[in-house]
């Protein structure tokens, strides 16, 4: 049993960091809490802080201003962290991509495990998502 | 300011009450807030300059993406805007369509910000049942348009679909079903005697400050300021339905709360209306086709969940806008924090943040509170909240 399985075998925890996103994914991932989808019952949690966090969900593209401190956070998280960009935002940039302060999508700036496009990916696509990566 | 004796909390970038990643400063004198400084400018995505490279149709889809809970505000005031240069009248159909979308977005936008509170309340319980009944507009919102959240539904003349007879009748029991617990919900958050204690007389902002700072919208109308641009200017189909702009006078959170609340019930009225009026009328244009927007200049404003959103369009005659410019709601009403948090206790500061409704979108908050004199840090923003929560577990230990 690799390092990864070993870590990940439980619940997860879940950190929400929206780089520069329009609210819609933010919304989704707390939509996944409530009673009609209700996350936790799988044992996925959303954390406050980087620090307690297995997954980070990263929405919205990577702006001039936040990429020190998407990269910040980055850090700060304990390693192994899997990295999921989400939304079609983060996946590629998305209908920002021409905007002059578009700083690359995720993968440019931090190294990227799973992707969930859609904007916004609806909650199933969001299970969907968290079971893909960890059954990878 | 003498800084060496007062705190100084930073709450942001990523901070849950705020539409995007903004900064907060709060100077802190003891327990109470002295001051409030912010930053904003994380969230820049150069959507006016995108604009100018769209075509005037493609702009729609950019627009609805400014900010996800407003996703039909901002195409509401850009077609408003658009159609003002040429001056359309859009088909009665169109306008009837426009409302419900616009409607079931307050809607679903004020059940988000009474949940949220309730979350920073320390009532998880009230966050769960309106997320929980959020949850069949999102629904209603699939059947008309197909998308829960960005729902691409206007366009330059009209709406892009139409609302069938069917799609009608199941509008209807969705509506039907959704009032008693409306009722239910709303009763048990006006009697509740500990959301009384921690949110009246929190965040008061006077008919005289809501002026001062040019606030809109409901923050507002719980300051009794009688302002809705649903009523003062009317567009789409509000001057053809019964319907009644929603005041209160103490100006203080608990105001703010019961603004939105009834502002629901009046909501779901002009969706009933709204239907009724298409089932009679039922066939007619959903859309006038628009070949050209001729050179000028275009002002366009909507009534969002948050206030007035303002859009500015200038052609030249060619097939994009040369000029975009957009005023959202929260751009005014985020300075009235210099009055509402100002002398507040830290604790009633997440409430008074959260009450003017900054589209709340993150739920961690990354504050931390130093101590100026030797710089380390004394709480986090989880202790913020715990904080605002172990208030509210007094109160009701007291009771």
């Amino acid at each position: 049993m690799g390092l990864k399985e070993k870590v990940f075998k439980k619940s997860l925890w879940l950190f929400h960091l929206s780089a520069g996103s329009c609210n819609n994914c933010d919304i989704e991932i707390l939509d996944c809490l409530t009673p009609r989808f209700d996350v936790e019952r799988f044992g996925m949690k959303l954390v406050g802080s980087v620090r307690h966090a297995d997954v980070i969900l990263v929405t919205g593209i990577v702006t001039k201003k936040t990429k020190k401190r998407v990269l910040e956070i980055y850090k700060q998280a304990p390693k192994p962290v899997l990295v999921v960009a989400f939304g079609s935002c983060s996946c590629t940039g998305g209908i920002f991509a021409e905007g002059y302060n578009f700083e690359g999508p995720l993968d440019k700036v931090i190294p990227v495990d799973a992707y969930i496009p859609g904007c916004p990916p609806k909650p199933e696509a969001i299970l969907a998502g968290i079971v893909k990566l960890l059954n990878k | 300011m003498s800084q060496s004796k007062q705190a100084f909390i930073p709450i942001g970038p990523y901070h849950p009450l705020l539409e995007e990643p903004e900064y907060f400063k709060l100077y802190c004198d003891g327990e109470i807030v002295r001051e409030v400084v912010w930053e904003t400018g994380y969230n820049h995505r150069g959507i006016e300059k995108i604009c100018e490279s769209k075509t005037f149709e493609q702009v729609f889809y950019v627009v609805e993406r400014i900010c996800g809970i407003c996703s039909t505000s901002h195409p509401f005031a850009y077609a408003n805007a658009v159609e003002s240069i040429p001056g359309i009248e859009v088909p009665v159909r169109a306008k009837f369509i426009r409302s419900i979308v616009g409607e079931l977005e307050r809607i679903h936008s004020h059940l988000l910000w009474v949940g949220l509170a309730g979350h920073f309340l320390g009532y998880n319980t009230v966050f769960m049942w309106a997320w929980k009944y959020r949850e069949p507009i999102l629904d209603m919102f699939e059947i008309i348009t197909g998308n829960r959240n960005s729902y691409a539904m206007f366009t330059i003349g009209g709406v892009r679909r139409d609302i069938n007879e069917a799609q009608c009748q199941q509008l209807e029991k969705i509506l039907d079903q959704l009032k008693p617990k409306m009722d239910m919900l709303i009763g048990a958050v006006m009697d509740d005697p500990v959301i009384h204690a921690r949110l009246k007389g929190v965040g008061i902002l006077t008919a005289q400050d809501i002026k001062d700072y040019g606030a809109v919208g409901p923050t507002a109308r719980a300051s009794g300021v009688r302002i809705d641009v649903r009523r003062d200017d009317p567009y789409a189909a509000y001057d053809m339905i019964d319907w009644k702009v929603i005041t209160a006078e103490a100006g203080d959170v608990f105001a703010k709360a019961e603004v939105r609340l009834l502002e629901i019930l009046e909501s779901i009225k002009i969706i009933r209306q709204c239907l009724q009026r298409l089932r009679k009328e039922n066939g007619g244009d959903i859309r006038i086709k628009v070949k050209e927007i001729p050179p000028g200049v275009g002002i366009g404003h909507a009534e969002a969940p948050r206030g007035e959103v303002f859009h500015y369009v200038k052609s030249d005659g060619a097939n994009r806008p040369v000029r975009h410019k957009v005023r959202a709601p929260s751009y005014t009403n985020i300075p009235t924090f210099r009055k509402s948090c100002v002398g507040q206790t830290i604790s009633d500061a997440a409430i008074a943040l959260a009450a003017v409704d900054p589209c709340y979108c993150c739920t961690e908050r990354m504050a931390q509170v130093f101590d100026y004199s030797n710089g380390k840090p004394l709480f986090g923003g989880k202790e913020l909240i715990r904080l605002s929560q172990k208030k509210t577990l007094d109160i009701q230990g007291k009771r």
